[in-house]
């Protein structure tokens, strides 16, 4: 296991940012925490990092609690604030020696390991420049390069990819899928397709809470019992309806005639079932004409809506 | 230890790699300078009435030299990491508090020491060409530099709590200049008391607090262990109270 949040509360003045959230996550996961801003990411990666502690709950990371053993947990975090801090005055070679020896990396250490981590991140072509003279796409790999050097096992990022241009955004996509394994990675975002391309799971956020926690294929699965699957079949109205009489795992279904002889057949499955085999093995034995077999799918957009909606419209009201 | 060296150096290196030091630097070689040739000038018509050093210390250049340096070098020290962020990534790596803030000190008080080395040529100058060499000898310029020293200990552990008290670099300089001109006002009244040594503990305090008196005595080479101990003391409590505000995040 390598973070276990039970419970954790963290209240600044007079407001919740966080209200007592739990979860794990496993060595070597890619975890997508997901919300809109303001929801308690930030502040939740910054309790996990060990830069302050939480009001109540207790977080550990790979075994050690992160207040009470905060220098030993600090070693086996990468972490790369939101907006990637950098000092803009120093030169990208020169940031990530002082970077790995202020994680008490020695001197020889600290040598191999900023040549390793510019490599991987691809900046060994600027390692001479100003950083504050560089792209924000390689900012970005600087600041990931930070996180990498000391060779950590938990790599939290917070928003790596906010303010990039698309193809910026798909080098450091490309970058964090590539840690997989080797590194547990923690990474928040508001954007959603970033989530679906790189996590394994999602944490969904909200109002410091988290609301759904689960691969997004399975959130996907989930959502999927109010989706619908379409069939277009050429037969006799009558012969339809009564195949689809028999049908288990369905809610309910609606039979509409289109042009020729086809007719519209839509169908609400019960436990997000997937009835698409189903209907094509009965038409096929029955020898009708099938042109269309559809599953409209939620995607991860749908749920996240769905599930931070009722909130959001209230305060929306207020 | 390597964690340490790593700051210090690092904090060095935003003063004399970057156009801040250099700034800094250039402006108060200009006040010397102020001084220095109003110090000719007196020197050319009157005979040596004291020290050259103490003379320096009766122009106004050099005062405002210290009022204005240690608010300038110390108002980013900790504001700025906070306002860019910095600051979190930090703390987050093995780094201890303490570290950080004697780090930020001590490199405050190596730049500040730098900036007082162009007065130690104009000195040099007068003493080539002057026939009065025992008119300025080591010990006066040890004494000096101690005082000096001590002085900017005090204005610049006062300002890196300035500087951690806020995100703004504007009102951590602003903070630190009223504390400084404050301690010149006070000075001044102190002065103007005339308070004697059985008054009581009260004004033995007071008397402690007038800077430019006890300044002109380092300058001439007087070097009063109370004095010492007062600047030691109250630089320890401002660093202590920069601890404690670095520290207090978590205790949010």
């Amino acid at each position: 296991m390598m973070i276990e949040v039970s419970n954790l509360t963290k209240r600044y003045a007079g407001r919740t940012a966080v209200d007592d959230i739990s979860f794990t996550v496993e060595r070597g996961e890619i975890v997508g925490l997901l919300g809109p801003n303001g929801a308690g990411k930030s502040t939740t990666m910054r309790v996990l990092s060990g830069f302050m502690p939480a009001t109540s709950g207790t977080v550990r990371v790979a075994g050690l609690d992160v207040f009470h053993d905060s220098d030993a947990v600090r070693r086996h975090i990468g972490y790369m604030p939101e907006n990637n801090p950098l000092y803009h005055e120093m030169r990208v070679r020169e940031y990530l020696k002082y970077r790995a020896r202020l994680k008490g990396l020695g001197w020889k250490q600290t040598r191999d390991r900023v040549s390793v981590v510019m490599e991987q991140c691809g900046l060994t072509d600027v390692s001479r420049r100003i950083i504050g003279q560089l792209s924000k796409g390689y900012k970005q790999r600087v600041g990931l390069a930070d996180a990498l050097v000391h060779e950590p096992d938990l790599i939290i990022l917070d928003e790596p990819t906010i303010g990039l241009d698309p193809q910026q955004i798909r080098s450091v996509r490309a970058l964090i899928k590539s840690l997989a394994g080797k590194h547990t990675v923690l990474i928040s975002t508001h954007i959603l397709p970033e989530v679906e391309m790189m996590c394994g799971r999602v944490l969904i956020m909200l109002d410091g809470k988290v609301l759904a926690s689960d691969t997004p294929e399975n959130l996907q699965r989930r959502m999927a019992g109010g989706s619908q699957i379409i069939a277009e079949i050429a037969a006799p109205e009558a012969a339809l309806r009564a195949a689809w009489q028999t049908l288990t795992d369905v809610a309910h279904f609606d039979v509409s005639p289109m042009d020729g002889d086809f007719f519209r057949c839509a169908f609400t499955p019960q436990n997000g079932e997937d009835l698409r085999p189903v209907i094509s093995s009965t038409a096929f034995a029955n020898g009708w004409t099938l042109r269309e077999l559809t599953r409209s799918r939620y995607s991860l957009e749908d749920i996240y809506v769905q599930v931070t909606r009722p909130v959001t419209e209230t305060e929306e009201t207020e | 230890m390597t964690i340490f060296w790593a700051l210090l150096r690092r904090e060095l290196g935003t003063f004399f790699l970057s156009w801040t030091g250099y700034v800094i630097i250039a402006a108060v070689t200009l006040l010397t300078g102020g001084s220095f040739i109003q110090l000719i000038s007196a020197l050319s018509t009157n005979p040596w009435p004291m020290p050259v050093t103490q003379m320096f210390f009766g122009t106004y250049f050099i005062w405002s030299i210290i009022i204005l340096t240690a608010p300038m070098i110390t108002m980013r020290l900790f504001s700025l990491e906070k306002a860019s962020g910095t600051f979190e990534t930090l703390m987050t790596t093995q780094v201890s508090d303490l570290q950080v803030v004697i780090a930020k000190f001590m490199a405050a008080v190596i730049m500040y020491m730098v900036i007082w080395l162009p007065l130690l040529l104009d000195l040099f100058i007068i003493n080539q060409y002057s026939n009065q060499a025992h008119a300025m000898d080591y010990s006066i310029i040890g004494g000096m530099y101690l005082g000096i020293f001590l002085t900017g200990g005090l204005f610049l552990s006062f300002g890196c709590l300035a500087s951690a008290l806020t995100r703004s670099q504007m009102v951590a300089a602003m903070v630190s200049v009223a504390f400084s001109f404050g301690q010149f006002i006070l000075a001044w009244w102190v002065k103007n008391q005339s308070f004697s040594a059985d008054d009581g503990w009260q004004s033995q305090i007071l008397s402690r607090l007038n800077l430019m008196d006890q300044m002109i005595d380092f300058a001439r080479g007087v070097v009063d262990t109370r004095t010492v101990i007062f600047y030691l003391t109250t630089t320890f409590l401002f660093l202590f109270l920069t601890l404690r505000v670095v520290e207090s995040r978590r205790w949010k």
